[in-house]
């Protein structure tokens, strides 16, 4: 166990190494940043001071010490576009992609899962098959779509909730919640389905095709000779066989819909940090688009660092073998 | 015992290969390939097909500018899905949208592909240091999402282009960032088969009569591990296709003045509000149903390809 954790441990220090490397040279070979924090008509001293204060003219092998340094503490410098510093900026805007990025997990397991069982389970009835048709559609659908779709069918055809923005905000200290009030929830609804939408298929697809194979199974069979309850089989046995995988998958998909909230923040100008990356983009704005992208990685590494341990304790197996 | 008297035509052993098999045996797949050959005919063929040119100045006139589609009132016969902001013809635009979009997608795949088979063979055949070298950075890759990690690529390509240089160059740009981000998946299933081959029997005789390693991968390795990565680069395809008509949507792909689907509905968009509901609905459609139809092969030739389930 021990020993298990102690390698995924160096494997993600390794990511996060080379991550930072690329980030580090985002720094370097991006644009002229002394050109960027300084304006057009700077004169030939001003920009040589800043160089020396940027510390630009050491060897790259002390810079990206400095830089690593800086980075543990969460310093990444100003923004040359917005100059406030990068880690207030992700603090002040993470509250918002986190929420939006938790409604769309809690639907997309709670309506994934159930539909994902029931397809398992009741194989072959129209509502089985119309559900899996649909989900085939969902796979092929572009986020972007399903969020144009639903602004147009639910904010200008039927004017039922807001198309943009996040309202009702109440503050907690740094934390803005909107989570709170009817008007939070009117807001974040419509992103929260189209974040939910993709992965809400994957879950339901997965579930069934491992509930499909569970059932298969002679301890399956046994159970039901034994005489159990459908609901025993179906629920105590079956599902709980199934969740290996599906924590796998819940896991690396809370990435994917941290990664996918850019795009659903864009279309609905969400205030998150996934729109604060596009801005980023569009501006060359360095600075946050290398401590997203550390963000991100960082996220990944935790997350998959907890799936494995959670396999761990979930499957005696890998246990025992590892 | 017959197939041995007489050799077999070139025909018969294409009809008796089983996947050609299995594909006229299962009606989704034909109807699926059937809908795929007829859009991505029609993109391709855009020139040809479309009743309009919506490069040519000549052939657009701001007058006929947010026309509805033909059969809606205020439409006209001549534009059958209507005109766009511009006064270009919908049905034109798209044919001409879909074309550079398939064009893209399949050049960020086969970029992804060839790169990926490379290396996974390489990693596969090779072992060592170098092996773990690839996959290691495979790995990393892998942490990142795909479309995040295009984006970034796509940022940094466009910056590091002289300014007149980007408008021109954005379609390569954005071909780059897609295959640049899917390689993993193709070095991953492409070293796995090769681990598979390279203890065969013929690999090993190959290896005695003296041939160089470079010639082994490429003629007896790579060819049998092409199966799974026919499938991969299915599914990739419909993948690239999103990846390049969200990049565009998002505003970082490809410009407006070459328009692709995604920018096509970007541009689209920002008329939802006024009830100009076409501009965005038929490229929209259109997308839907190119990846719809690229997936279901993609699905079909899974199944096909799996001797487990056949």
């Amino acid at each position: 166990m021990f020993f298990f954790i102690l390698r995924r441990l160096g494997q993600s220090l390794l990511v996060m190494a080379i991550v930072s490397a690329v980030s580090f040279s985002l720094f370097n070979f991006v644009g002229d940043p002394v050109n960027n924090m300084v304006g057009q008509d700077a004169t030939r001293e001003q920009r040589i001071e800043i160089r020396q204060q940027l510390g630009l003219d050491d060897p790259i092998l002390s810079q990206y010490t400095r830089f690593l340094g800086n980075m543990v503490q969460g310093d990444f410098g100003l923004s040359y576009r917005i100059k406030r510093p990068v880690d207030d900026l992700i603090l002040e805007r993470l509250p918002a992609t986190l929420e939006l990025v938790f409604v769309s997990a809690v639907i997309a397991l709670v309506v994934g899962i159930t539909l994902g069982i029931y397809t398992g389970i009741r194989r072959g009835t129209w509502a089985s098959r119309a559900i899996l048709s649909v989900s085939l559609i969902g796979v092929s659908l572009p986020t972007f779509i399903i969020g144009i779709a639903l602004i147009y069918l639910f904010a200008v055809h039927l004017r039922w909730l807001p198309s943009s923005g996040r309202s009702g905000t109440i503050d907690f200290g740094w934390w803005k919640t909107s989570l709170l009030t009817v008007d939070g929830w009117r807001a974040i609804i419509l992103p929260a389905i189209t974040l939910s939408l993709f992965q809400l298929t994957l879950i339901l697809r997965l579930v069934r095709a491992e509930m499909l194979e569970v059932i298969q199974t002679d301890f399956i069979k046994f159970a039901r000779a034994r005489g159990l309850s459908e609901r025993a089989v179906n629920f105590r046995h079956a599902l709980r066989n199934t969740l290996v995988p599906v924590i796998t998958i819940i896991g690396l998909n809370t990435g994917g819909l941290i990664a996918f909230s850019v795009i659903t923040e864009t279309v609905f100008q969400w205030p998150g940090t996934g729109l604060m990356f596009i801005q980023a983009v569009d501006f060359v704005d360095v600075p946050i688009m290398a401590a997203y992208l550390v963000f991100v990685a960082l996220l990944f590494v935790v997350i998959n660092l907890v799936v494995d341990i959670l396999y761990f304790i979930v499957d005696p197996r890998i246990r025992l073998g590892g | 015992m017959q197939n041995t008297d007489k050799p077999m035509t070139r025909w018969q052993r294409f009809k008796d290969n089983d996947i050609v098999w299995s594909f006229f045996h299962s009606p989704g797949a034909v109807i699926a390939a059937t809908i795929a050959t007829v859009v991505i005919l029609a993109c391709i063929f855009a020139p040809l097909i479309a009743p309009f040119d919506p490069f040519d100045p000549a052939q657009i006139s701001l007058w006929d500018g947010k026309l509805p589609p033909a059969w809606v009132d205020g439409g006209q016969p001549q534009y059958l899905l209507g005109t766009d902001n511009q006064g270009r013809d919908m049905l034109s635009t798209i044919l001409y949208g879909g074309r550079l979009s398939i064009l893209v997608g399949l050049a960020a795949v086969c970029l992804g592909m060839v790169l990926g088979v490379t290396l996974g063979v390489v990693s596969g055949y090779v072992g060592g240091v170098t092996d773990a070298v690839i996959m290691r950075i495979a790995d990393v890759q892998l942490t990142i999402p795909g479309i995040l990690l295009a984006i970034l690529i796509n940022g940094i390509g466009r910056v590091v282009l002289p300014l007149d240089m980007r408008d021109e160059f954005a379609v390569y740009v954005v071909v780059l960032a897609i295959g640049l981000t899917d390689w993993p998946q193709f070095a991953r299933v492409t070293r796995g088969a090769t681990l598979v081959e390279a203890n065969k029997e013929y690999v090993q005789a190959a290896r005695i009569i003296g041939l160089p390693g470079w010639l082994i991968m490429l003629r007896h390795i790579l060819p049998n591990t092409l199966r799974p990565v026919l499938v991969i680069a299915t599914i990739g395809l419909a993948l690239a296709i999103i990846a390049e008509a969200t990049l565009s949507f998002l505003g970082q792909g490809i410009p407006p003045t070459t328009p692709s689907l995604g920018t096509l509905i970007r541009v689209g968009n920002e008329y939802l509000f006024s009830g100009l509901w076409w501009i965005t609905f038929f490229p929209a459609i259109a997308l839907v149903v190119l990846v719809f139809a690229v997936n279901l092969l993609g699905d079909w030739m899974r199944d096909a390809l799996n001797p487990k389930l056949r």
